[in-house]
C-alpha cells in the first residue's frame, strides 16, 4: 500500500475533526475523499501533507511513518483549493519555484516548466501573471507547480470549488485524464457526489471525523453500508413508513431510502405493465419539474411523497393524473447498517417490459439489478 | 468553510524567531519602561499617592485634560463623520486632495501645530483677531484647548469611518429608502448603527491621543494653575522639571491606567465590529 | 468589489461637501499656510540666518540620527510582528497585537518618564548601565543623552509600521507560504520572493510615516532632553526659540518650524503617491 492512515485521531479545542480514521492507497490510484462540510476530509488531506499534525495514530507514506517529516520532505504535491499561485510571479516563475528550492540548474527548470505548460495546455501563457488568467488556467497552473518537482503523491484540495459550474465539468475530465496520463497516486477533497463519482477510481466518505465507507463509486452508489452513505449519495428520500408500499414489509428497520430510479411510474392504460399490475399501486401526480434531459415527478402514494424520473420520450403526463406505480427496491436502515430490501410481489418474476428492460431479476444474486 | 487550525508543528516557518524578536523588543522599548513606572509608584506610601492624586492642582488637570479632551472628540465625531462621508460619497474636483489634508495633523510635529495655533488664535493672530472683537478669546483658554485637540484628533475619526462607509452596501440604503423611510430616518436607522463601532473606535483613539496631548496644547492653553488651563502632561513635566519624581509617576499611572482603559475599549469595540461583519 | 455609481450632487451634498473643505482649510491647511508667512515675516535673509545657527544645525543632527534609528529598528520589528501575527495562530495574539498598539493611546510625556524612572539616576536599571560603564570604560548615558532622546522616537512611533503590513497581510492570507513552504522553501525566501512584493507599499508607506512622526517628536523627547545644542532636536529648538518670547526669536522658530511643515506636506503628496498604488496593486491581484 502506498499511503496507509493508521487509528488518526485529530481533535480542535472540543471539536474531533478526525476519529479512528483509517485508510489504505494503491499506488497509482485516483481517490476522493468525500463528506459534507466540517466532516474531516480536508483535515484529513492536511494531516498528510504534514500541514496538520495529528494527535495520535501513523501516517505512513511509501512504507516510511511520515509523521514526523517536515512536509517539504514527504515528496507530496499539494493543489491548495484557491491554488495559492505566487501573485507577484509569473506562471512560469510559479512552476519553477519548487525546482529552484531544489537547486536545480537553470537549464534543467526551464526544460521541466516548458514540459509542464505543454502538458497542461499552457504553452505562451508562461509569462502571464496569475491575475491575468481564467479559473480554469489558474487550476492547471496549481496542477503544473503541484507536479514539477515529481511528486510521488499528488493533494488536491476541493480542486473545483472556485471554479464557474461551466467549466467545472470539462476540467474534470481534464484533471482525471492527467492524472491518468501522469500515474501519479493522487487524493482529492470533494463534497460534490457527482464530481467524486465521475473522476475518483475509489472513493472514501467521511462524516463527523469518521470515514464511513470506503469503495469503488459503483460500490458506494450501489451498496451504500451506511444510513449516512445512503442519504448522502444519490437523490434519496427518507421514508419511514415504507412498509405502507406495496410489497415491503415493516420489519425492524427504522425506516427506508427510496431513491427516483427504484421506482417507475404507467400510465393506466399502458399494455406492458399488464403482468405486473399486482405488483403495482395507484399513484398521483402531484408535480412536473423540467430536469434538462428528463422529468421529474412527484407523486403521492398511500398518503406519502416521493419522486421519480420519466423519460422525456415518453407520453406526457399531467398533474393530478392517476399512475400505476411499482417500487422495485428500497434501502432501509438497521440501526447504523443498511439492508437493500427488493419488492417481494416482484421476486421470481421476470420483468421483459420494453421500459423496464433495464431492471432485470437476476437469480444468482437474488435481486434486480439496474 | 472556515477551519479551525490549531497546530503544533507550524509549517511556515520563523514562528520561533519573529515571536522572539516581537516579545523582545516589544518588552525592551515599551513594557519594561512602562512598568519601571508601575515600580516606582508602587515604592510611594498609599497615604503619598493620594495627597499626590488628590491635589487640588492635579485634580483640576485631570478634569481639564478629560473633559477637554471628550469635548474635542465628540466634535471630531460629528465633523469626522461628515468629512468621511463627502469623501466617500460624493465625486468632486479636489476630493483627492481633500483627503490626503485630512492627514495633516499626523504628520506636523505637534510642537509646530502648537505654536501656530497658539499664535493664530491670540488676539492679534489671523484668526484670534476678529474673534476677539466678538469677544471670544481662544488662546490661553480653555476654548484654545479644545481646538489644538480637535486639530490633532480629527484624522482618527474620519480613518476609521471612511473604510467602514466604504465597505457599506448602498443597497441596505436603498432598500430603507424603497420602503419609505425618509434620508434622515434613513441615516439614523440603517446608517448610523452599521457606523456606530467605527465612530466609537475614532472616538476612543482620538480620546485617547486628546488626554495624552502635550506638544500642541501646551503654548495654546496658557498653562495656568489659576483658570485650570494645565493638562496632565503638562503637571507631569512641571513635576519632571522640579525632580519631584514620585508626584510624576503616581499622576503618570493613573493616566496609563485611564490609557489602558480606552485602549481596551477601543480593542472590545473592534473585534466586536469585525465579529459583526463576519457574521454577515 | 461592487462598483457603484457615486451619487449625483444633490443641494445637501454640495452643502456637506462646502463645510467640510470649509473646515479642512480653516482647522488644518490655515495652520501650514501660518508656519510659513510668519517665518518669512523678517525677510528671506532673516529665514537663511535662523536656518543655520548653531544650535539648529546641531538639533537637525540629532533628530536626523534619532529619525534614522527608529525608522530601522520599528521597521524590522513591524516586519516580524507582521509575519507573527498574521501567519501563525496562537494564545494571546490578540493581546500582544493590543500591547504593540500602547503608543497610540500613551501620552509621549509618559513615554519619557518611563525611560527616566528607567535608567535615570534613580532608576533600577542605572547600576546596570554603570556597571556596563564601569567594566568596559565606557560613558555610556542614557537619561539626557542622545541615545535617551532615540529610545523615545523608537517608543512612539513604534507601532507605525507594523500597522501598516498587518492588515495588508491579513487579506492576503497565508496560502502563498503554505504552497512555498511544502515544496521547501526556507523562511527568508519565502519572505524575499512571495510575502515582501504584497507588502513592499505598505511598508514603504509605514516608514514614511513612522519618519513623518520621528522626526517631529516633542513630549517624550522633551522629558529626556535638556541640553540646549547638545541632545535637542529640532521641535526642542523650536521650543526653546518660541519660549525666548522676542519677535525675532518667535519668528526663528517659525522658520525652524517651516522645515518641518515643508516636510510633512513632501510626505502627504507621498502618501497619496502610495495610497495609489496600493490601490492599484490590490486592484491587480
Amino acid at each position: 500500500m502506498f499511503v496507509e492512515l493508521k487509528d488518526i485521531n485529530k481533535t480542535y479545542g472540543d471539536f474531533q475533526a478526525s476519529k479512528d480514521v483509517n485508510f489504505e492507497i494503491e499506488k497509482g490510484s485516483l481517490v476522493a475523499l468525500l463528506g459534507p462540510s466540517g466532516s474531516g476530509k480536508t483535515t484529513i488531506l492536511r494531516m498528510i501533507a504534514g500541514l496538520e499534525t495529528p494527535d495520535s495514530g501513523d501516517i505512513i507514506i511509501n512504507g516510511v511513518r511520515v509523521n514526523d517529516v517536515n512536509p517539504a520532505k514527504r515528496g507530496i504535491g499539494f493543489v491548495f483549493q484557491n491554488y495559492a499561485l505566487f501573485r507577484y510571479m509569473t506562471v512560469f516563475q510559479n512552476i519553477a519555484f519548487g525546482l529552484e528550492i531544489k537547486k536545480e540548474s537553470k537549464k534543467n527548470i526551464k526544460k521541466r516548466v516548458e514540459e509542464l505548460l505543454e502538458l497542461t495546455g499552457l504553452t505562451g501563457l508562461g509569462d502571464r501573471y496569475p491575475n491575468q488568467l481564467s479559473g480554469g488556467q489558474r487550476q492547471r497552473v496549481a496542477f503544473a507547480r503541484a507536479l514539477a518537482p515529481n511528486p510521488d503523491l499528488l493533494l488536491l484540495d476541493e480542486p473545483f470549488a472556485a471554479i464557474d459550474a461551466k467549466v467545472r465539468q470539462e476540467l474534470r475530465t481534464w484533471l482525471r485524464d492527467m492524472i491518468q496520463k501522469v500515474g501519479i497516486t493522487s487524493i482529492f477533497v470533494t463534497h460534490d457526489q457527482d464530481e467524486a463519482v465521475e473522476v475518483a477510481d475509489s472513493i472514501i466518505v467521511t462524516n463527523k471525523g469518521r470515514v464511513e465507507q470506503i469503495g469503488s463509486p459503483y460500490d458506494v452508489y450501489k451498496k451504500p453500508q451506511t444510513p449516512f452513505v445512503t442519504e448522502f449519495i444519490g437523490q434519496s428520500r427518507f421514508i419511514e413508513d415504507y412498509h405502507k408500499f406495496l410489497g415491503f414489509d415493516k420489519g425492524d428497520y427504522r425506516g427506508a431510502v427510496i431513491r427516483p430510479e427504484f421506482i417507475e411510474a404507467f400510465k393506466l392504460d399502458n399494455q406492458k405493465i399488464k403482468n405486473y399490475i399486482d405488483a403495482s399501486e395507484e399513484g398521483t401526480v402531484k408535480a412536473v419539474h423540467f430536469r434538462g434531459n428528463n422529468l421529474e415527478l412527484i407523486l403521492d402514494v398511500n398518503g406519502i411523497e416521493l419522486a421519480t424520473y420519466r423519460s422525456l420520450e415518453r407520453r406526457r403526463v399531467e398533474v393530478g393524473e392517476k399512475l400505476r406505480v411499482i417500487i422495485f427496491k428500497v434501502i432501509a436502515f438497521d440501526g447504523d447498517k443498511t439492508v437493500i430490501l427488493e419488492n417481494k410481489e416482484l421476486l421470481g418474476k421476470n420483468i421483459n417490459n420494453n421500459m423496464l428492460e433495464s431492471y432485470l431479476y437476476d437469480e444468482s444474486q437474488k435481486s434486480f439489478v439496474i | 468553510m472556515k477551519k479551525k487550525k490549531a497546530r503544533q508543528r507550524r509549517v511556515i516557518p520563523g514562528f520561533s524567531l519573529s515571536m522572539g524578536v516581537t516579545i523582545t523588543l516589544l518588552s525592551l522599548i515599551i513594557l519594561i519602561p512602562l512598568a519601571s513606572i508601575l515600580v516606582y509608584s508602587l515604592k510611594l506610601k498609599p497615604a503619598e499617592f493620594i495627597k499626590v492624586i488628590t491635589d487640588e492642582a492635579v485634580l483640576w488637570s485631570f478634569a481639564t485634560s478629560i473633559l477637554c479632551a471628550l469635548i474635542a472628540a465628540i466634535i471630531n465625531c460629528i465633523f469626522g463623520t461628515m468629512l468621511a462621508w463627502v469623501l466617500v460619497r460624493y465625486d468632486f474636483p479636489g476630493k483627492q486632495i481633500l483627503d490626503g489634508l485630512i492627514e495633516i495633523p499626523f504628520t506636523l510635529p505637534t510642537a509646530v501645530a502648537g505654536i501656530t495655533l497658539s499664535k493664530m488664535y491670540s488676539t492679534t493672530g489671523e484668526i484670534g483677531k476678529p474673534l476677539s472683537k466678538l469677544g471670544i478669546e481662544v488662546s490661553y483658554t480653555h476654548l484654545g484647548l479644545i481646538v489644538a485637540l480637535i486639530f490633532v484628533g480629527i484624522p482618527f475619526v474620519v480613518r476609521a469611518i471612511q473604510p467602514v462607509l466604504q465597505k457599506f452596501d448602498v443597497q441596505y440604503e436603498e432598500a430603507a429608502q424603497m420602503l419609505g423611510a425618509s434620508p434622515i430616518r434613513t441615516f439614523m436607522k440603517v446608517i448610523f448603527p452599521e457606523l456606530r463601532p467605527a465612530m466609537l473606535t475614532g472616538f476612543g483613539l482620538a480620546f485617547a491621543r486628546g488626554i495624552g496631548e502635550y506638544g500642541s496644547v501646551i503654548y495654546i492653553s496658557g498653562n495656568n494653575a489659576k483658570e485650570h488651563t494645565q493638562v496632565v502632561s503638562y503637571i507631569i513635566m512641571q513635576k519632571l522639571n522640579y525632580l519631584d519624581y514620585g508626584s510624576a509617576t503616581a499622576i503618570a499611572l493613573v493616566m496609563l491606567i485611564i490609557s489602558f482603559l480606552l485602549l481596551l475599549f477601543v480593542n472590545i469595540v473592534q473585534v466586536k465590529q469585525s465579529r459583526r461583519t463576519n457574521n454577515v | 468589489m461592487v462598483i457603484r455609481e457615486k451619487k449625483k450632487l444633490t443641494p445637501h451634498g454640495i452643502i456637506l461637501i462646502v463645510i467640510s473643505v470649509l473646515f479642512v482649510l480653516l482647522m488644518l491647511v490655515f495652520p501650514l499656510v501660518s508656519v510659513i508667512t510668519n517665518s518669512l515675516k523678517k525677510g528671506f535673509d532673516f529665514y537663511i540666518k535662523s536656518l543655520s545657527t548653531e544650535y539648529v544645525l546641531s538639533a537637525l543632527r540629532v533628530t536626523i540620527i534619532a529619525t534614522v534609528i527608529a525608522v530601522v529598528v520599528n521597521t524590522f520589528f513591524g516586519l516580524m510582528a507582521g509575519w507573527l501575527i498574521t501567519k501563525f495562530n496562537f494564545k494571546g495574539k490578540q493581546i500582544l497585537a493590543t500591547l504593540i498598539d500602547i503608543p497610540f493611546s500613551v501620552s509621549p510625556v509618559i513615554a519619557g518618564l518611563a525611560y527616566i524612572m528607567m535608567f535615570g539616576r534613580l532608576g533600577w536599571a542605572s547600576p546596570i548601565i554603570d556597571s556596563i560603564n564601569e567594566m568596559f570604560g565606557t560613558d555610556i548615558q542614557i537619561v539626557f543623552a542622545i541615545p535617551g532622546v532615540v529610545l523615545a522616537t523608537i517608543f512612539v512611533t513604534f507601532p507605525f509600521i507594523s500597522r501598516e503590513i498587518i492588515p495588508v497581510l491579513n487579506t492576503q492570507g497565508k496560502d502563498e507560504e503554505e504552497a512555498a513552504a511544502l515544496m521547501g522553501a526556507k523562511g527568508f525566501t519565502i519572505f524575499r520572493r512571495v510575502t515582501f512584493p504584497h507588502i513592499k507599499w505598505a511598508t514603504i508607506y509605514g516608514v514614511i510615516l513612522c519618519t513623518a512622526r520621528a522626526l517631529g517628536e516633542f513630549g517624550a523627547v522633551n522629558a529626556l532632553s535638556k541640553t540646549r545644542g547638545e541632545t535637542f532636536t529640532l521641535p526642542l529648538e523650536i521650543d526653546a526659540l518660541y519660549l525666548a518670547g522676542s519677535a525675532d526669536s518667535i519668528t526663528a522658530a517659525f522658520s525652524v518650524s517651516s522645515i518641518l511643515v515643508i516636510i510633512a506636506v513632501i510626505v502627504l503628496i507621498l502618501r497619496n503617491r502610495f495610497e495609489h498604488r496600493e490601490l492599484k496593486q490590490k486592484e491587480q491581484v
